[in-house]
């Protein structure tokens, strides 16, 4: 699958005692020879333990390698360093479904240990864009907001954007339980917990149990008081897991990664430690392609039953989407779910505020055969007469609502209902079709020469349409 | 030979120690896998070389090997259809030859196809004087593009031998002059470099997008050059794509410079299917595609925009008019910031290389109409239009307010119209072009008479609105008179009616220059007619009531023949029906 970095050496390998420098995650090794760049070392402490390790920059003689698990214990004089001739690899077999691992892939649910088939680089390699397929397929995540008005599809790689304190993890679980295709293929689960708390980790463990996903979900886990540079490898080997399910296993795979902000703090640390050049707010330059090498793992390939679906959870700090984290992630993903606190404090849930959201991909998975022939028309008409309500409502805050012409009024009551009964579902599932039938009620509430938008599927889908004609033209 | 050894390795820059003799920007292999490279630095015996794939598993002391020269391009036919990575690598065959659905790093592919045939027709003769740019045959690339092989720049001298009429490969030798000097199908060219040309010609032909705002509003002209600039999900990519599709050129090249996956996929699956509106073929036939996307390698990130326009200028050579669509220039600015930072170069404005501003300038100039070179007096261009992905959709960054200084319109996109679901999002208020006086003799001509005073009244018509809206945001609209309350409401149809385009519907996705022109001057006949029956005291709720207005606003999606027989009609009609009205 990737290319394998020939590392043609001696078999004898050798420990070095050459540390000279200890800053944050880094230390410095001296005097080493043929090293390549992003081999993985082995740290062996003064105490016996050993530690793992990766070389970031190699100068001459000279390595610079961060410690994965923190270089707190670590010395000069005692503390040895063995190469390990290889690049960051995990271990891959089918067992991995329905296991618990720490952040770099270990097993840490005390079960047995896993009789790999494959050893694979994390760092993967892009797909041939000639080689990709197209998304085309909806999938039904039982959530209005999202399938009526921000399509899934299978392939796609779409992030929520959350802030402290909002319930994007119950969303995410609401997803996972929820999720399915027409075909009606269960997804298999990758879920990659980069720094979430242990009662975040214990919510989702126990959404798995309850729901019987457990044995389809593999968990990888990085706890909020596990190393922070650990988070660096996290999503990758998620990411290969998830391909290889996916590209080998035929699975359709969904991966959810929480928190991606934790991972981009972690990225900040080392970059930090190294005393690069930063970009804006102390974030490295290079962020953009970093993320791009973990968000870019998802899609379909020619002539392959998997396909890879990316659901990534971050926290945007003071709820600021052009924070250089969601800003980044919405340049790579196709579009973004954001969640609102102000819709949360009012008790929506879920509490996506649906106007700065969008699924690029929504097209390709909506219409006719797909979902229904007037989604997309229903859809925009829908954002425009909600965009409109919550103009007035502004408006309404200094003019008063008497001020207002009917019409505008009956905008000012849509854009309420639309809140409490599209966006407002609570924790139950809804059929496409009943998405867009409560879609048709709320309509139903303007005037008909507003619905510009839905023109032609008035006569189809309008519920009071031929009344209202009708007493128009007094043949009542 | 030049060989040197890896010293240093961080991310995508190495450091090769023994390397005198190898000058700036040659062309390097890495490592014992070959994995392509470029010397970006030069300081005693060591360079410095971004490489173009991933370095994991480099190791120091590994070969480093000079080529001796500088990143070339193999020009010729069989380009058009192709895809292409951001150093000429044809994506269809890495995939054929690796087998894998994954880019392998080290793959070398040839850019062309050296088994396929050409109908080759000589033009040229034996004893014949040619220099750089005479074309000397032809051969028919695709259905619809005629190739002119033409004498690569700095040739020169008296043809001895030609080779007849016939099917030759890439490989065969079309002509000999009488010093030796070989002439194929195919030449080289290095990417950093401008093509020559006889001299630049003054843009006035418009570049036709069918796109009404852009038309009508903000035309560039053929050989111009624009930006979009935009946060995401502001449609920066489907308007880039419907350029691509539907712009009134001969070739396009689409530069897809580290962006998403999918969306190239889109482009993949979607280009070989469209019928083109300009030849009835395949609008593949007439595309070259390069696409880096975001997470491949960065440095060829870098490389891919010269790559694209490095093509657009060889087939603007043999006299087309081409558009180059770069998606996004930003990516690209990301990867020069990279790059200089792994230098340890000083910083400039956020973080960005001193030199964004040069590079940026440099590579925008090589837009333009131009007279080729050689005989025929050949005149081709080159459009460029760039999108711009400010971080948080703040415009004062460097990589737009750069850009801005070197190129001649602005479309801005505007994420409050992307939330509304105003598409194309462009703001009318924050765009601007400097093609205007150049192109509207053209639309003059061509168009109406007084094609100008319409766009004008109808730019004012917007501006006024813009203003009325700040009074409303503070006493709500029935403080209004009803004079100003009918601007808000044209206002308003010219936004949805004209302005807002629906680039999936299969009429609406293209308008004709004439069809944009009437349906404005119909908008403002309604005003015109509305304004005037106001006057005499009609109520606006009687003016809003008429039935044209309806039918205004399915112009946009009705045939575009239909509607342009209809128009002028529609216009008549309005000022009886307005005269028709009673005052109550």
């Amino acid at each position: 699958m990737t290319a394998e970095a020939t590392l043609d050496r001696s078999l004898l390998s050798t420990e070095y005692r050459t540390l000279t420098y200890v800053t944050g995650p880094l230390i410095f090794v001296e005097n080493v020879h043929h090293v390549a760049y992003n081999e993985m070392v082995a740290v062996l402490m003064p105490d016996g333990s050993e530690r793992s390790g990766q070389v970031l920059e190699v100068s001459g003689t000279t390595a610079v390698i961060q410690v994965f698990e923190g270089t707190q214990g670590i010395d000069i004089d005692i503390t040895r360093v063995r190469f390990l001739e290889e690049v960051a690899k995990i271990d891959v077999a089918p067992e991995l479904l329905g296991r618990i691992l720490n952040g770099t892939g270990r097993p840490i649910d005390g079960g047995a240990p896993i009789m790999p088939e494959k050893r694979l680089d994390i760092t993967g390699s892009p797909i041939n864009p000639y080689r990709r397929a197209q998304p085309a397929d909806f999938i039904e995540t039982g959530i209005s907001a999202i399938d009526g008005l921000n399509t899934l599809v299978r392939g796609q790689k779409l992030p929520i954007f959350s802030g402290s304190g909002l319930p994007a993890n119950e969303l995410a679980a609401q997803i996972i339980r929820q999720a399915r295709v027409k075909s009606g293929e269960e997804f298999a689960i990758v879920f990659g917990a980069m720094g979430i708390t242990h009662r975040e980790a214990a919510y989702f463990m126990n959404q798995f149990e309850s729901t019987g996903a457990l044995e389809r979900v593999v968990f990888f886990l990085n706890l909020a008081d596990d190393p922070t540079v650990e988070r660096l490898l996290t999503p990758k080997c998620a990411l290969t897991v998830a391909e290889y399910l996916a590209f080998e296993k035929d699975l359709q795979v969904l991966v959810i990664l929480s928190d991606m902000t934790n991972y981009c703090e972690a990225l900040r640390e080392v970059s930090t430690a190294r005393e690069e050049v930063p970009g804006r707010r102390g974030y490295p330059g290079y962020m953009y392609t970093d993320l791009s090498t973990i968000y870019e793992r998802a899609g379909r390939i020619k002539g392959q039953k998997g396909s890879v679906t990316q659901l990534p959870i971050l926290t945007m700090p003071d709820d600021d989407i052009t924070h250089p984290i969601p800003d980044l992630t919405g340049y790579i993903t196709e579009g973004q779910i954001v969640l609102s606190r102000h819709l949360h404090r009012r008790g929506v849930f879920p509490p996506i505020d649906v106007l700065p959201c969008l699924s690029r991909l929504m097209n390709l998975g909506i219409g006719e055969d797909k979902t229904r022939d007037d989604h997309r028309a229903v859809a925009n008409q829908l954002y425009a007469a909600y965009a409109q309500g919550r103009d007035l409502r502004r408006l309404v805050a200094i003019v008063g609502e008497e001020a207002l012409s009917d019409t505008d009024r009956r905008y000012l009551h849509f854009a309420d209902e639309f809140e409490r009964q599209i966006i407002g579902q609570g924790d139950v599932g809804r059929s496409i079709e009943e998405t867009l039938g409560i879609g048709w009620e709320l309509m139903s509430g303007l005037p008909l020469g507003e619905l510009k938008r839905v023109r032609d599927f008035i006569d189809q889908y309008h519920p009071t349409a031929a009344t209202e004609k009708a007493a128009e033209t007094g043949d009542l | 030979m030049i060989v040197g050894t890896l010293s240093k390795i961080t991310g995508p820059v190495v450091v090769a120690d023994g390397m005198t003799g190898t000058k700036m920007y040659d062309v390097v292999r890495v490592g014992d896998a070959g994995l392509m490279g470029e010397v970006i630095r030069l300081e005693g015996e060591l360079a410095t070389i971004q490489v173009y794939e991933d370095t994991s598993g480099l190791l120091i002391g590994e070969p480093v090997e000079s080529t001796e020269g500088p990143l070339k391009l193999e020009l010729g036919p069989g380009l058009l259809s192709s895809i292409y990575d951001g150093i000429q690598r044809p994506l269809p065959v890495i995939a054929e030859d690796t087998g894998s659905d994954f880019i392998a790093r080290g793959t070398v592919a040839s850019a062309l196809d050296r088994k396929k045939l050409w109908e080759y027709t000589p033009v040229a003769e034996v004893g014949q004087q040619v220099s750089a740019g005479d074309v000397i045959g032809t051969t028919p690339e695709g259905a619809t593009v005629l190739h002119r092989i033409m004498v690569p720049p700095s040739v020169k001298g008296t043809i001895a031998k030609m080779a007849p009429a016939g099917s030759y490969t890439i490989d065969e030798v079309m002509a000999v002059l009488e010093d030796g000097t070989e002439i194929k199908m195919s030449q080289w060219w290095p990417v950093r470099y401008g093509r020559p040309y006889k001299r630049k010609l003054d843009p006035t032909t418009p570049f036709m997008t069918g796109m009404r705002i852009l038309d009508t509003f903000f035309p560039v002209a053929l050989g111009g050059n624009a930006i979009i600039p935009g946060g995401f999900g502001t449609g920066k990519t489907v308007t880039q794509q419907s350029l691509a599709k539907w712009a009134d050129v001969d070739i396009i090249v689409y530069v897809g410079c580290g962006e998403r996956g999918n969306e190239m996929t889109e482009v993949l699956a979607e280009f070989p299917e469209l019928d083109d509106p300009r030849t009835g073929h395949k609008l593949m036939d007439r595309t070259v595609l390069v696409a880096n996307t975001s997470n491949m390698p960065v440095a060829a990130r870098e490389a891919s925009i010269y790559t694209g326009v490095t093509l657009a200028e060889y087939y603007r050579d043999m006299g087309y008019s081409v558009a180059m669509m770069a998606d996004s220039t930003s990516r690209w600015g990301e990867a020069l910031r990279e790059v200089s930072g792994r230098l340890e170069e000083m910083p400039g404005e956020e973080g960005y290389p001193a030199y964004l501003a040069t590079r940026l300038a440099s590579f925008y100039e090589r837009s333009g109409r131009c007279e080729a070179l050689g005989d025929g007096d050949r005149v081709g261009s080159v459009t460029m239009v760039g999108a711009v992905s400010p971080p948080g959709g703040d415009m004062s960054e460097p990589m737009t307010q750069n850009s801005l200084r070197v190129t001649g319109a602005f479309w801005a996109l505007d994420t409050s119209l992307a939330h509304r679901r105003h598409f194309p999002a462009i703001s009318w208020t924050k765009s601007y072009t400097l093609y205007l006086g150049q192109v509207q003799d053209w639309f003059e001509t061509e168009v109406a008479d007084d094609w100008r005073a319409v766009r004008e009244r109808a730019m004012f018509i917007l501006q006024k609105e813009t203003e009325l809206q700040e009074i409303v945001q503070l006493v709500g609209p029935d403080a209004l008179p009803e004079t100003e309350k009918i601007i808000l409401e044209v206002a308003r149809m010219i936004r949805e009616d004209f302005l807002q385009q629906f680039a999936f519907d299969a009429v609406d996705a293209y308008c004709p220059p004439q069809k944009s022109y009437w349906i404005l001057k119909t908008i403002l006949a309604f005003n015109d007619g509305a304004t005037q029956a106001m006057s005499r005291g009609v109520s606006l709720r009687q003016v809003l009531q008429m039935p044209a207005r309806d039918e205004i606003s399915t112009l946009k999606t009705t045939p575009h023949d239909e509607a342009l027989e209809r128009m002028p009609e529609l216009v008549q009609e309005i000022s009886e029906q307005i005269s028709g009205i009673e005052v109550l």
